[in-house]
This record gives C-alpha cells, structure tokens and sequence, in this order.
C-alpha cells in the first residue's frame, strides 16, 4: 500500500511584500522530510527566505497513493505562484489563493475554497482547478504577449471571472458558474469555455476556433460574428447544454474563414 | 595594462595571412606586439591554446542591437523573454530576451561567442539619443552606428538639385551631431512614399513631392560617403526587400555605385597588416538573403542567389553580409516601414501584432514577431538562400557573415550558420528535415563548397572589419592591433567537417574571449567587465559650405516637432567616445 504524504501549511501571520512560492508544489515537496520543507526557499521581494517564515508546518503519512497532498490552512491572498508548473498531486487551500495560482499546471489538482488571483491557470497543459469563489484578471490565459495559452486541463469556478477568462485558449475546459466581464475567449483557437451567467462585451473577440457558450445575457455583442442558426442541446465539446441556442460563427474582424462557435441562448443575444 | 601570451594555438589571421600556423600571440598595454621582453613575458598571463584555434575578436558588421525599435520589439514582445533569462552573477547584471535580449544580456552572448565588436545596424537621426543610451548601457563590446539617410528630406532636396557637395556637407554634421559612424540607405525614396501609404518599386521612379529616384540617392550618397572619405562605403539596404523576383533592382542597385570609386581617407594609426587593410569596396549591402529573391510571386518563389552571386563575383565594388536564416524565432526590424506592412499582410492570418513609425523628416520604421519554421516552403528557401548568398560569391573578401540579427534569426545561431558553411553534410541534414523546396528551388543542393577555419575567420572579424573601416585595430592580430582575440576548442589537426555539431559546440562558447589583453569570458561564463569604446565620424568640410547647409538646415527645422538646440547628441551620452577624423587637414591614410 502507497503512503499518501500530507502537508498542512499554516500562515503564521501576516505577509507583507506578497511572496512568490512556485516551489510550494507536490512535486518539489516530494520526497521531503518536514524539516526540509520548512526550509525550502521562497522569494520575497528580492530575497529568498525558507517556508517557515510564513507558515507553521506539519507533515505525515496517510495510507493512499502515493501522492503528495498540500493543505494550506487559511490565507494565502499574499502568496503567489503557488502550484505553479505542478504535474501531480493536490493542493487545498482553505482560503483565498494570490496571483498564478496553478500557473502553467500540468497534471494534479488544486482546489480553492476563498478566491484567487489573476492569471490562475495561465499556459495550463493538463490538471484540474477549482475555486469556489472568484477569479481575477486573465484566468487560464496566455502569458502576456503570446498567442498560445491553455491547452488542456479543467478549470472550474463557483463565483464570478473577471477580464480575459481564457485569452488565447487552444484546449481544455474553463466553467463559471456566474458571470465574466470582457473580453472572455479572445484569441481562442480551441476548447471550451461555459459561462453559466453574464458577460459584460467582447466574447470570443478574435477567436478562430472553439466554442463558447453565454447562458445568460451578453450586454455588447462582439461585431466580427454572424448568425449561423440555431441548435437543440448543442455540443460544448464533450458536454451537451441544456436549451434552445442561437449559433454565431466568427470572429471574421480577424480572419477570412473562422471556426469559433459562440452558443447564445435565443432570446438573450 | 594587461601583458599576455596566447600560446600554442592554430592562428587564424586572415589581415596577416597566417592560415593556422601555431605560434605565440603577445599582448602589451591592450595592443598586439610581435614579442614581450623576458621580463614581461615573466609577468605575463599565459594562456595555453594548444589544440585550441585562435582568432582575432568577432567583429559584428550589421545587427540590430540598439536604439528605438530593438526597444519596440522588446516592450511587444513580454513572451520572448519569459524562457529566456540569464541569472546575475557577482560581476555581471542580469536580462532576459531572447530574439530581442536586454542589452545587457545582449552584450554577455555576444562576447561568449568570441565577439569584442558590434555596429548598429540602422540608427535614425532622431532616435540617436535612445540609440546610443543603449549602447552606453551594453558591456563587453566595442560598439558604433550607421545612421539612417536614405530618405532625408535635407539630402532628397540636395540630390534633386543637384548640390552634391551641400549633401556632404550635412552627413558631415549629421556625424558629427548624432555621434554616428558610417552612412545607412534603406530602401530609399521608397520609405518616404510610405509617409503616403506607397513605396517605390523601381530605381527610376520619382518619390512623392522631393521627386528624385532611388538611383538618384544611391549614387549620391555613394559619392557624399567617398567625398568625405568615410571609413565605411555606403551600407544600402536596396529596395523592394523581402519581394519575390528582387534580385534584380538589387544586381542594378549595386552597379548604381560601380560609378563610385572608394576613398577611405582617416586620419588614424594603422595597425599592421599583410593584406591592404583599405576597404576595396563603395557599396556594402546589407543582408543579401532579403534581396535575392526569384520567381514573380511566392507560388513560383525560388532562390535568385545563383544571379545575384554572379554579378557580385564580376564587381570589384561588392561587399554583402547575408542575412542568415537559421530558422526559430525572429523579430523582423527595420527602417524599410512598408517591408514589415508588406510582411505583416503576409504572416497576417490572424491578425498579429506588429508596430510601424514615421520618424519626421527622416525615414520611418517597422518591427513584427515571425518565426521561420523548417516545414514552411519560404522559410526552408530563404535559408537555402543565406547560404547560397555565402558560398556562391567565389571570394571570401566580398562576403561577411550574419543573421541580420534579429531580422533572420538570432545571433546566438552564428555557430550553426558556421557550421551550414563549413560542413556539406549539416546543410544536407538540415535539408532533410526542411521542406523540400528548400533544396529544390535554390543551387545549395548542389554546392560541394565547405569552408575552411581561414575563410570562416575572414567572414566572421577579417572582412567585417575591413569593410566598415576598422582594420586599422580590429579584425586582426597585427603588432598594434587591439588586444581582442578567440580561442575556440577546436583542433585542426582532428578537424573533421562531418562531425558539425562539435563545430556548433565550439563556437557557441569560446574557449576564451579576450578583449584588450584581458579575459573576459571563459566557456560562456563572463569572467571580467572590460572598458569599452563607442567610435563615431567626425569630417572635415569647408566652412563656407558648412555655413550655406546650416542655413537650409534651419530653414526648414520648424517641420521637426523638436527645437533646434535639443536635437544633437552630446558627448557624454557615449562611454570612451572614440571620434574618428575624416577627410582632415592632416590627410589621413
């Protein structure tokens, strides 16, 4: 029988500068003993100072898989980065998580129970998010500047999204159970983004590929789109949407023959 | 001062014609000696080279490396430098970027390389301050600028009324005034047209309001450079760049100069050299790999290298660098605004990001993200041309080696470029895994040519610094030469061109770089942070006809939305400021 390790982590006061703790993964925790977690390093402002500045940490063997397990115990609104390029395991955090939660993730899970930050999920390959309360600017998005972002995995959010939610996206699955603001899918070439709420303007601008489903209302339409029927529990990917659904294909703003599907319940467009 | 000896090596100098003799190579006070006393050789750094080659320091005639649009491409380009980041060290600074690296970083890979020497490929009069903050900020290399006169609205009026010696005039204190070193062309008439939304796209074609033709500026900036004798020819960047089917007003664009014969008159110490150190040429064109394009469209696009390389092996008056395409990410940059619109409607599928400029009464500017892949049929072509544009040009004298950096691809792939020329074998395996049009629509398939260590020396620093007029102390190791040479780990004697990613390895990380007798990197780690000079022009001209241009000059700087008094670069916007005088009194060479 596999030992599952598990690590709880818990803020022992207040951050000041917000600390930069991509190496607080499964991976880099694996095979660590707790005094050696304590002191991996992490960055704050220009300086590397070990995990044990910041958080109390304990750590023990469960019978499991084998995996690594983290629990940060409280909030982590200050910490950034964490889980970042992660391939395995799971992270739970019983608070709010800080920028680049998840951040070019590769395969495990992370599970958020307050909110987090921009750029959750940014470049993500593989894995599964969840946060049960908002996200910031730019989630499952593309690092500044590039085409290219998210190409696999899942990332589901109970709350609300803000700009950007999947910029660039070529595959995978965003969800969010309530509304986005602007700009939700620009740049997408591929995958799934479900909107269970609103969105504020500029849905699946330049997109060339993928789909996009609005179950609520879109208060500015996107222009480079145009109308192409209407479909009966259309398929979002593997995932079939209840209702009556006005289809527009686009965004012809951008090029000459898009493949981008934007689902919009009739009567709502 | 540093006193060292370079002992042992197999001595590449192509200026003094040793063709890898081993022997000793001596440095004193920073400056190549042809021996040290018995006392100095006792307190000499010694630096065993045996098995090793040694080359004089890498001289980098064309790259883009500093000024406005470098920074363009950095600040569009946030992606570029997120994989690619050099940690800081005790002596050295950080920096990130890789087809658009920080300038520090820029300065540590160049010198990795080998590389002491790097000219600025096109500096606009107005971006000169930006340019040289830049270059001020770059460690590690000797550094200059060509400025960019190609489409001036002081010298179009010149040149359409036929006042000649008011158009030397003003590059003399256009030099003078924004420290520049040599006189850049870019497509010219043509960039004015694009003010308009148009170009030019044969030499004969008047431009909008100056109405003079791109024929009309070469030829007068060909003989404004030989007037005042600069130590570089005119760099031309020729016209239709980037067209299908250009090799031809690229062949006829050179012949514009034949009529102009080179007169290189500085009033500097000349290092000695076996080889004239002079440059033979009036016309230095800039990465040929762009101009030499065949077919009439990009269906039926091919190679016209094979043409272009035979008019420049009848001319005296060539010298090319190529423009290299090694394939990977690039960031094409330049002042040839409608070639990067042209471009950008090209690799446009999707809308990319691009950027474009009007520099006022001078040129104009564009850059754009592209990157050469080897399954694109263009791409594969363009890299069998850069390499044509090399191997195809029977003498090495008229060639220079480049990447047009970053417009072709990256200078950090100099090793691989050495690698296409010296080895038939890595061109052949690289074809395999190109697209086929790569060798079948271009000669390179069939050239047998692998260069030699010598030739690639020659290439690399002899040529590059013989050409832009500073083989008076660089690219060679003749007494008084700077103490700038490269060791590299290659043994001639087991030299072996098959075995071409030996040669790749061995030139990405010099064994030693040594810049004014002091080492200053060791296998790609940088070990020292030398001293580093900035050289620019200063001619001489008669001071009536100074007096009259000046009087032009303000007449019409009410169009600049800058004051008169703000637009000259002062002096200490350069680190050790070298000024060349040119065309003095004294007579020079």
């Amino acid at each position: 029988m596999a030992l599952t390790r598990k690590v709880r982590l818990t803020p022992n006061g207040e951050i000041g500068i917000m600390i930069e703790a991509e190496s607080v993964t499964p991976d880099s925790f694996a095979g660590k003993s707790e005094s050696e977690l304590r002191e991996i390093a992490v960055w704050q402002g220009p300086r590397e100072v070990p995990l044990s500045e910041f958080f109390d940490l304990e750590a023990w063997d469960e019978d499991g898989d084998g995996t690594v397990e983290i629990l940060i115990d409280g909030d982590a609104s200050r910490v950034k980065r964490i889980g970042q390029g992660m391939t395995k395991g799971k992270i739970e955090i019983s608070g709010s998580a800080g920028m680049h939660l998840g951040s070019e993730m590769a395969g495990g899970e992370i599970l958020v129970r307050g909110n987090a930050g921009p750029w959750a999920g940014m470049n993500m390959r593989g894995g599964r998010i969840e946060v049960f309360g908002d996200v910031g600017d730019h989630t499952g998005s593309a690092y500044r500047g590039s085409w290219r972002g998210m190409s696999g995995g899942n990332i589901l959010v109970h709350g609300n999204a803000r700009s950007q939610l999947g910029g660039g996206m070529s595959g995978g699955e965003i969800v969010v159970d309530g509304s986005v603001e602007n700009f939700c899918g620009i740049r997408q070439s591929g995958g799934v983004i479900l909107v269970k709420k609103d969105a504020v303007r500029g849905v699946g601008a330049e997109m060339i590929g993928g789909s996009i489903a609005v179950l609520g209302r879109i208060l500015q339409f996107t222009p480079g789109f145009v109308a192409s029927g209407s479909e009966k529990e259309p398929a979002l990917g593997e995932r079939k949407i209840e209702g009556e659904f006005a289809k527009f294909v686009g965004d012809y703003a951008i090029a000459k023959n898009p493949k981008g599907a934007l689902y919009v319940r009739e009567g709502m467009a | 001062m540093p006193t060292m000896v370079v002992k042992n090596g197999s001595v590449f100098d192509p200026l003094n014609g040793i063709d890898g003799e081993v022997m000793d190579v001596f440095i004193k006070d920073g400056k190549v000696v042809t021996n040290l006393s018995s006392s100095e050789l006792k307190r000499a750094e010694v630096i065993d080279a045996r098995g090793k080659i040694v080359m004089p320091g890498g001289v980098d005639s064309h790259a883009h490396v500093a000024g406005a649009k470098v920074n363009a491409g950095r600040q569009m380009r946030p992606e570029d430098h997120i994989g690619s980041v050099r940690s800081r060290t005790d002596i050295a600074h950080s920096g990130s970027g890789y087809t658009v690296p920080s300038v520090y970083k820029q300065g540590y890979d160049y010198s990795a390389m080998g590389y002491t020497t790097v000219f600025e490929a096109a500096m606009p009069p107005l971006e000169a301050r930006h340019t040289h903050e830049e270059m001020r900020s770059t460690p590690m290399l000797d550094m200059g600028a060509y400025i960019v006169l190609g489409n001036n609205w002081f010298l179009m009026r010149y040149f359409h009324q036929g006042e000649i010696e008011k158009a030397a005039a003003y590059v003399a204190w256009m030099m003078k005034t924004h420290k520049a070193y040599g006189i850049k062309c870019v497509n010219p008439a043509g960039v004015e047209n694009w003010g308009w939304g148009k170009n030019v796209h044969s030499l004969d074609e008047p431009n909008i309001h100056f109405e003079v033709t791109a024929r009309e500026v070469i030829h007068g900036l060909a003989e404004v450079n030989e007037i005042l004798g600069m130590p570089i020819s005119l760099h031309l960047h020729a016209n239709n760049l980037g067209h299908p089917g250009n090799w031809e007003i690229t062949k006829d664009s050179l012949a514009v100069a034949s009529e102009v014969s080179p007169s290189q008159k500085m009033n500097v110490e000349w290092a000695e050299t076996k080889v004239d150190p002079h440059r033979t040429q009036s016309v230095y064109l800039a990465h040929a790999q762009f101009n030499a394009y065949g077919g009439t469209s990009w269906r039926d696009f091919k190679s016209g290298a094979d043409e272009l390389a035979k008019y420049v092996n009848k001319a005296d008056h060539v010298v090319i660098d190529n423009g290299a395409v090694p394939f990977g990410p690039a960031t094409c940059m330049t002042g040839d605004g409608p070639s990067i619109h042209d471009l950008y409607v090209l690799a446009g599928i999707g809308g990319q990001k691009w950027s474009n400029t009007d520099i006022e009464l001078e040129c104009g500017s564009g850059v754009i993200p592209f990157t050469y892949l080897k399954g694109s049929p263009i791409s594969a072509i363009q890299w069998a041309i850069g390499l044509e544009m090399l191997l195809l040009v029977d003498d090495p004298w008229k060639t220079i080696m480049t990447t047009d950096h970053p417009n072709g691809g990256v200078f950090t792939k100099y090793p691989q470029v050495i690698a296409w020329l010296m080895s038939r074998r890595a061109r052949d395996d690289t074809a395999a895994e190109c697209h086929k049009w790569g060798y079948d629509r271009s000669s390179l398939g069939g050239v047998e040519r692998e260069m030699s260590l010598f030739e690639i020396a020659i290439l690399t620093r002899a040529n590059a610094a013989k050409t832009i007029g500073m083989a008076h102390r660089k690219g060679h190791l003749g007494a008084g030469a700077d103490g700038d040479v490269a060791v590299y780990d290659i043994d001639p004697e087991r030299f072996n061109p098959d075995d071409y990613e030996k040669i790749i390895r061995a030139f990405g990380k010099a064994a030693y770089t040594i810049k004014d007798g002091q080492v200053v990197s060791r296998q790609g780690e940088i070990v020292a942070i030398p001293e580093v000079r900035r050289y620019y022009c200063e001619p001489k001209v008669d001071e009536g006809l100074a007096k009259d241009m000046m009087a032009d000059v303000r007449e019409w700087f009410k169009y600049y939305t800058l004051g008169f008094a703000n637009y000259p670069v002062p002096e200490k916007y350069l680190r050790n400021p070298e000024p060349i005088v040119v065309n003095g009194a004294e007579g020079g060479c």
